[in-house]
C-alpha cells in the first residue's frame, strides 16, 4: 500500500504537477479552514453541550461540567413540564407556519412567474421589479414595517373598515384562527379526546388553535417576502422550457390552461421540487421576525424553535436544553425534507405510467407495442 | 350566441364564407383584448399590494407622531417633518450601527469574493488530491440549516477568545459554500485553453488566476458581490450570538431593539419606519444597478 502510494506519488510531488497541487490546497484552505471551525466545529462542541449541564459560565470542556445524558432532551420532550409546554407551544407554532407559507407562497411565486414571462406582456421588467423588490429588503425593516401596518388602528385595518369588517389587534392577539373559526359555527369547547390527550405537554385541541392572528400576520409577510426570490427560480425555468414544446402543443388544439397543466408544469417539476425544500427548509428557521417583532408573544403563540432555542440559551441559561432544541429541530429538517422527496418522487412516477397505460386499451394490450402501432395507423 | 350561429347558418346558406370566419376573429379579437386587459388589471393589482407597503413606509417617516397614528394610508404627510431623522442622526447611536454595518459588509463581500473564487477555481481546475472528498464536504456542509448553528456558533467564537470584536462578527461570515459553487461552476464554463496558454508562457497557478481567470469570471463575481453585500448587511442572527456591546451594533441588531421598543416610550412609528427606510437604501441602491442581472433570468447570473 504505502509502497504504491509512494510510487505514485513520486512524479506528482516532484515538478508542475506538485506544485499545482499545493496551490490547489493552498486556494481551498481559507474556506476549508473557516467552515470547519465555524460550521463543523460548532456541530461538535453544541452536541457535546446538549449533553452536558453548562450554565454558560467558563468553558463547556472544564472539569466541573457533568455529562448528564439525554437529560435536556427528555426535558423537553418528555416531561411536561413547562419546558414541554413551550417546546410543544413553538413547533405548533412553526407548524402551522410551514403548513400555510409554502404551499401559497409557491403557487403566488409561480403564478406571479407565469404571468410575467408572457412574451407579449408590456411592462414585464417594471413588473419583475416590483414583485421582488421586497425579497431583496431585511428581514428586520419589513418587520418594522408590518408592526406598523398591522398595529390595531394601521393601513390593514383601516383597510378592512372600509370593506365594512373590523379588524384583530394583530400583533396582540393569540387567539387562534382556527379557534376562532370554529367558535362562529358554535363549538368553543374542545370535544372529549381532544381536550383531554396531548402531545409535547399541550393538548390536541391546542394544537387544533390554528396560527394566532399575531402569527397569521407574520404568515402573510412570509409570503410577500419570498414570493419574489422564487419566482425568480420560476422564470429560470420557464425560459428553460423550449418555445417548440409550447407551439407543438398549440398545434393539437390545447387550451392555455391544459397547455399549463400537461406541458409546462410536468417540465418544471424540478425548479417545483426546489422551491418546496427550499421553502420547507426556510420556513422551520423562523428568528428574525420574532427576535425583532414578537419575542415569542402574545402569550408564547408565535414562539418557534428557532427562538426559542435562543431564548433558552441566552436569556435564561439553559445552554444544554438550547443546544438540544436545536439538534431536535435539525433533525426535524432533515426527516421533513427526505419525507418530502420521497413523497414527490412517488408522486412524479405513478401519474406517468398511468398516462402511458390509458391508451392501450383501445391499442391492444402490450404497451411496449403502442408506439409502432400508432405509427402504423394513418 | 345564438344569433351568430343563426347568421353563419344564414351566411353559409349564401355559400358567402368571409363573413363568418370575420365573425369569428372579431369575437375572438375582443375576447382576447378582455384577457389581456384582465391580465394587466390583476398584475397592476398585485403590484401595488407589493410597492405600495414602501411607500406607506416613506411617507410615514415623514410625519408626526399623531398623524401617523390618525392616517396610516395616506401618502402625503398632513405636516411634513423630519424630526425622525433628525433624531435618528443627531440624538441616537444610529450613525454607529450604520457604520458598523457599513464595516462588516465591506470586509465581509470583499473577503468573500476572493476567498470564493480561489476556492471555486482550485475545485474546478486545479488537479490535486482530496478534490472530491473535499467537494463532497461542501455539499454537506451546506445541508446545515443556518439557525441550528445559532447557539452552536456562539460556543466556538467564545471559545476562540474572538466574542465582542470585528473579527468574530467578520470572520464567520467569510466563507460561504454557496458561492464557492457559484464560482466553481462558473469556472468549468471558461475554456481551458485560456489557462494552457497562460502556462505554458510561465505562469504560476495562482498569477493563471488572478490576472487571467479571474478577470473573465466578472459576471459570476458580481453575483457573488450582490449576494455577499446583501446577505452580510441584512444579517441578524449571527451578529446577535458574536457581539453584544453597543459600540458593535450594526443596523439589523439595533433597528430590532429599535422595534421592540427598547429606546422609545408609545409607538414612534416615524421614527422606526425612518430607520428601517434607511437600512433598505443600501440594498435598493445595489438592486437597482444590477436589476437587470438579477430579474434577467436568474440562471444568466450564475452561468453565462
Amino acid at each position: 500500500m504505502s509502497t504504491t502510494t509512494t510510487a505514485r506519488r513520486r512524479p506528482r510531488g516532484s515538478g508542475l504537477r506538485g506544485r499545482e497541487a499545493a496551490a490547489g490546497w493552498l486556494f481551498i484552505t481559507p474556506v476549508l479552514v473557516i467552515l470547519g471551525l465555524f460550521l463543523v466545529l460548532p456541530v461538535i462542541m453544541a452536541a457535546w453541550v446538549s449533553v452536558s449541564d453548562w450554565t454558560g459560565r467558563g468553558s463547556p470542556f472544564s472539569g466541573d461540567v457533568g455529562f448528564v445524558g439525554a437529560r435536556n432532551y427528555r426535558t423537553l420532550v418528555a416531561e411536561g413540564g413547562l419546558a414541554t409546554q413551550d417546546f410543544g407551544t413553538s413547533i405548533r407554532n412553526n407548524a402551522w407556519y410551514v403548513v400555510l407559507v409554502v404551499p401559497i407562497q409557491t403557487a403566488i411565486s409561480l403564478f406571479l412567474a407565469v404571468m410575467v414571462n408572457r412574451k407579449v406582456l408590456r411592462g414585464r421588467g417594471f413588473f419583475r421589479t416590483a414583485f421582488y423588490f421586497p425579497s431583496v429588503t431585511s428581514s428586520v425593516a419589513i418587520t418594522v414595517l408590518w408592526l406598523f401596518l398591522f398595529s390595531a388602528s394601521g393601513a390593514v385595518n383601516k383597510i378592512l373598515s372600509y370593506l365594512g369588517a373590523e379588524g384583530p389587534n394583530w400583533f396582540n392577539d393569540p387567539r387562534g384562527v382556527l379557534h376562532v373559526t370554529l367558535s362562529a359555527i358554535g363549538i368553543d369547547q374542545p370535544a372529549g379526546a381532544l381536550g383531554a390527550h396531548g402531545f409535547l405537554g399541550i393538548t390536541w385541541w391546542e394544537w387544533l388553535a390554528g396560527p394566532s392572528f399575531a402569527m397569521s400576520a407574520l404568515i402573510l409577510m412570509a409570503i410577500f417576502t419570498t414570493s419574489g426570490t422564487f419566482m425568480l427560480l420560476f422564470i429560470a425555468a420557464l425560459q428553460n422550457i423550449s418555445g417548440e414544446v409550447e407551439e407543438a402543443a398549440l398545434m393539437d388544439g390545447t387550451t392555455g390552461w391544459q397547455r399549463f397543466r400537461y406541458v409546462t408544469l410536468p417540465m418544471l417539476r424540478p425548479t417545483l421540487f426546489t422551491v418546496l425544500t427550499l421553502g420547507l427548509i426556510g420556513t422551520w428557521q423562523v428568528f428574525d421576525q420574532i427576535y425583532t417583532g414578537t419575542q415569542g408573544g402574545p402569550s408564547k403563540t408565535t414562539l418557534t424553535p428557532a427562538y426559542l432555542s435562543y431564548s433558552a440559551s441566552f436569556n435564561n441559561g439553559h445552554w444544554g436544553q438550547g443546544a438540544a432544541i436545536a439538534f431536535v429541530l435539525f433533525a426535524l429538517i432533515v426527516a421533513l425534507t427526505i419525507l418530502q422527496r420521497f413523497a414527490l418522487r412517488e408522486r412524479n412516477t405513478v401519474p406517468r405510467r398511468k398516462r402511458f397505460n390509458q391508451p392501450p386499451p383501445a391499442a391492444g394490450d402490450t404497451p411496449p407495442a403502442l408506439p409502432t402501432s400508432t405509427g402504423s395507423q394513418p | 350566441m345564438t344569433t351568430t350561429s343563426a347568421a353563419s347558418v344564414a351566411a353559409r346558406g349564401r355559400s358567402a364564407l368571409p363573413r363568418p370566419s370575420r365573425i369569428r376573429t372579431d369575437r375572438s379579437i375582443v375576447r382576447r383584448r378582455v384577457a389581456t386587459s384582465l391580465t394587466y388589471a390583476v398584475l397592476i393589482a398585485i403590484a401595488v399590494v407589493y410597492i405600495y407597503p414602501f411607500l406607506i413606509n416613506v411617507a410615514t417617516s415623514f410625519k408626526t407622531d399623531p398623524d401617523a397614528a390618525a392616517d396610516p394610508l395616506s401618502l402625503v404627510p398632513a405636516t411634513w417633518s423630519s424630526a425622525a431623522y433628525a433624531r435618528l442622526f443627531l440624538r441616537s447611536e444610529f450613525p454607529v450601527w450604520f457604520t458598523n454595518s457599513v464595516i462588516v459588509t465591506i470586509c465581509v463581500t470583499a473577503g468573500r469574493v476572493f476567498l470564493n473564487s480561489l476556492a471555486g477555481y482550485a475545485l474546478a481546475r486545479v488537479d490535486f488530491r482530496g478534490r472530491r472528498v473535499v467537494f463532497a464536504g461542501l455539499v454537506a456542509v451546506m445541508a446545515v440549516p443556518g439557525v441550528v448553528l445559532l447557539i452552536p456558533k456562539f460556543l466556538v467564537i467564545n471559545q476562540l477568545g474572538i466574542y465582542d470584536s470585528y473579527a468574530g462578527m467578520i470572520i464567520p461570515l467569510l466563507a460561504d459554500a454557496a458561492g464557492v459553487f457559484i464560482m466553481k461552476n462558473f469556472f468549468e464554463s471558461i475554456p481551458r485553453s485560456v489557462e494552457e496558454a497562460a502556462k505554458i508562457d510561465g505562469a504560476g497557478t495562482f498569477r493563471t488566476f488572478w490576472s487571467i481567470v479571474l478577470p473573465m469570471a466578472r459576471p459570476a463575481v458580481i453575483t457573488l458581490v450582490i449576494l455577499s453585500f446583501q446577505g452580510s448587511w441584512n444579517e441578524l442572527s449571527h451578529f446577535i450570538v458574536s457581539a453584544q456591546s453597543p459600540e458593535l451594533m450594526t443596523l439589523t441588531k439595533g433597528v430590532a431593539q429599535l422595534a421592540s421598543g427598547a429606546l422609545s416610550q408609545g409607538n414612534q412609528y416615524p421614527l422606526k419606519l425612518a430607520a428601517a427606510a434607511i437600512m433598505t437604501i443600501p440594498v435598493a441602491v445595489l438592486f437597482f444597478v444590477f436589476q437587470k442581472r438579477i430579474t434577467n433570468a436568474s440562471t444568466g447570473a450564475v452561468k453565462e
